[in-house]
């Protein structure tokens, strides 16, 4: 059956396109996916990801329990910061890519992908059913709506709804937020709501998720495109977002990070070192030892090229005439006006500047191994 | 969803959603110009880069005769019509996204020198096929 966020009928009435994307019935575009790409760029954009997952790991032994369950290390986190980390099955193969925020000393929400939500909280309960007594893995997925305000405009925008409408000065509020760091999070009142601002995201640009309970997306969504009107704030839909993080060069669950990969395939290779050096036991300790002396025989690169033809997900890419890697998203940058792609390639051929071929509909186009981002913005 | 461009209803339709200028009984013999609908333009996405059939080229109806790549995906053309290619629509390679903001007009992408139409439909046809 089809999901739906708390803010489909809002897409509806903005005249969204819509897709499928696991299991979600989520905006493509609202109008045209450049504009909004440009918007994320130039101004700011809304996304609606209440689709995502939010997983509440709660107890006395609650970051005990993330060292044990995940790569990441999270015992040592401050309250009021995140970690990106992955969570891989006991081969070190990846379940998913998440966020994971420290609430409270006793208190943590895990944030995977949309459609990896029911694995995540099954492996989790699984783990923590294992680890023994101290704490509890609730799946709020439900409960809590998601939504991201991405783009340099991002911080006046929110700064805008902290507003007082006293002359002069700075409230406590703004000087928070301006001053929240990246991977951070505060709590602000925004049209009277309690909100979870996290200066995280997946467009490469400065910006922030916020989040709230699912019956209160409406008004959250409502209030920041009320503000954010006349700094450019644009809804924006999936088309957006995914043009978004590949010119950032991150990954995305389901293309670059699957059930075949490995953290050293996939260029996680020094988070899983750093687990195995700083933490004790861990699930995959043994799988990933066994993984870390060998190079992974294919790594995952950035390709570019001059021509204008984009090579796509699934396209061979070659050298010499032998297959030496696939593309695994790949689609024309809109800020840089090339194609880019991500493909996983043979280690002899990763190093940057290797020129290779791609197959784009039966002809071999130039691509040339590039560093990663393509695209980063400038502070 | 944004409101397309009307539907010219002097042109002719093929299935896979190229336009020909000119209704279906005037093609034979006629020289046309073809171009992708705004209901295939919408379709794609944002059209990035055109492929067109070199002029002098023979092309033959429901045969593939070039690529429209867009931001998300790549789509061939089909040609409405068999003929000779007589002039390409320079603008249109140089800036793709008129296919999406004029498909009718300035977003043509070839002229053929027409010797038998394909099955073509008439607008009203079109409209009704692809609930418009």
């Amino acid at each position: 059956m089809t999901q739906t966020t708390p803010l489909h009928t809002i897409h509806r009435q903005l005249g969204a396109s819509f897709t499928d994307f696991g299991g979600w019935d989520m905006p493509l575009k609202y109008g045209s996916e450049l504009a909004e790409h440009r918007a994320v760029r130039e101004a700011a954009g809304i996304f609606d990801l209440s689709h995502m997952g939010e997983v509440q790991v709660t107890g006395p032994q609650a970051g005990a329990f993330l060292d044990a369950a995940m790569l990441a290390t999270y015992s040592t986190m401050k309250v009021g910061r995140a970690k990106y980390g992955v969570i891989v099955d006991d081969d070190a193969h990846i379940v998913d890519d998440l966020i994971t925020y420290r609430l409270d000393e006793d208190d943590y929400l895990v944030v995977p992908n949309a459609s990896n939500a029911p694995a995540v909280a099954a492996v989790l309960t699984e783990r923590a059913r294992a680890f023994g007594a101290g704490v509890e893995v609730i799946d709020k997925s439900a409960d809590i709506a998601l939504i991201a305000v991405q783009g340099p405009a991002a911080e006046a925008i929110l700064l805008a709804t902290q507003d007082d409408g006293a002359a002069g000065g700075e409230t406590a509020a703004q000087q928070g937020l301006r001053e929240l760091k990246y991977y951070a999070w505060m709590t602000l009142t925004i049209a009277g709501l309690d909100v979870l601002v996290a200066r995280t995201g997946y467009t490469g640009e400065d910006g922030f998720e916020l989040y709230v309970p699912a019956e209160h997306a409406v008004l959250l969504w409502n209030a920041l495109s009320n503000e954010g009107e006349a700094l450019g704030l644009q809804p924006c839909g999936l088309a957006a977002r995914d043009s978004l993080r590949l010119e950032a060069g991150m990954p995305l669950y389901g293309h670059e990070l699957t059930l075949e990969t490995t953290p050293y395939d996939a260029g996680l290779g020094r988070m899983a070192d750093a687990a195995l050096k700083n933490k004790g036991d861990f699930a995959a300790r043994a799988a990933l030892e066994a993984l870390a002396g060998a190079q992974p025989a294919r790594v995952l690169v950035g390709l570019s090229s001059d021509q204008r033809r984009a090579a796509r997900e699934g396209s061979t890419v070659l050298a010499g005439g032998q297959e030496v890697g696939t593309i695994t998203s790949g689609q024309p940058s809109p800020t840089l006006g090339r194609p880019v792609a991500l493909a996983y390639v043979d280690r002899a051929q990763a190093e940057p500047g290797t020129a290779l071929d791609v197959d784009v509909r039966g002809k071999g186009l130039p691509f040339t191994v590039v560093e990663l981002p393509f695209y980063r913005r400038e502070r | 969803m944004a409101e397309l461009p009307a539907l010219p209803q002097d042109f002719s339709y093929s299935a896979e959603h190229e336009w020909v200028s000119a209704e279906a009984q005037a093609v034979a013999g006629a020289t046309v110009r073809v171009g992708i609908t705004a209901v295939a333009a919408d379709a794609l996405g944002e059209v990035v880069y055109v492929d067109a059939p070199a002029v002098g080229t023979h092309i033959i109806a429901g045969e593939t005769c070039g690529e429209v790549e867009s931001t998300k995906s790549v789509s061939d053309i089909y040609s409405p019509v068999t003929g000779e290619v007589t002039a390409v629509n320079e603008l249109a390679s140089a800036t793709p996204g008129i296919l999406n903001t004029d498909p009718y007009g300035d977003g043509w992408l070839f002229e053929v020198a027409v010797s038998e139409a394909g099955p073509l439909m008439d607008a009203a046809a079109y409209a009704q096929a692809n609930h418009l």
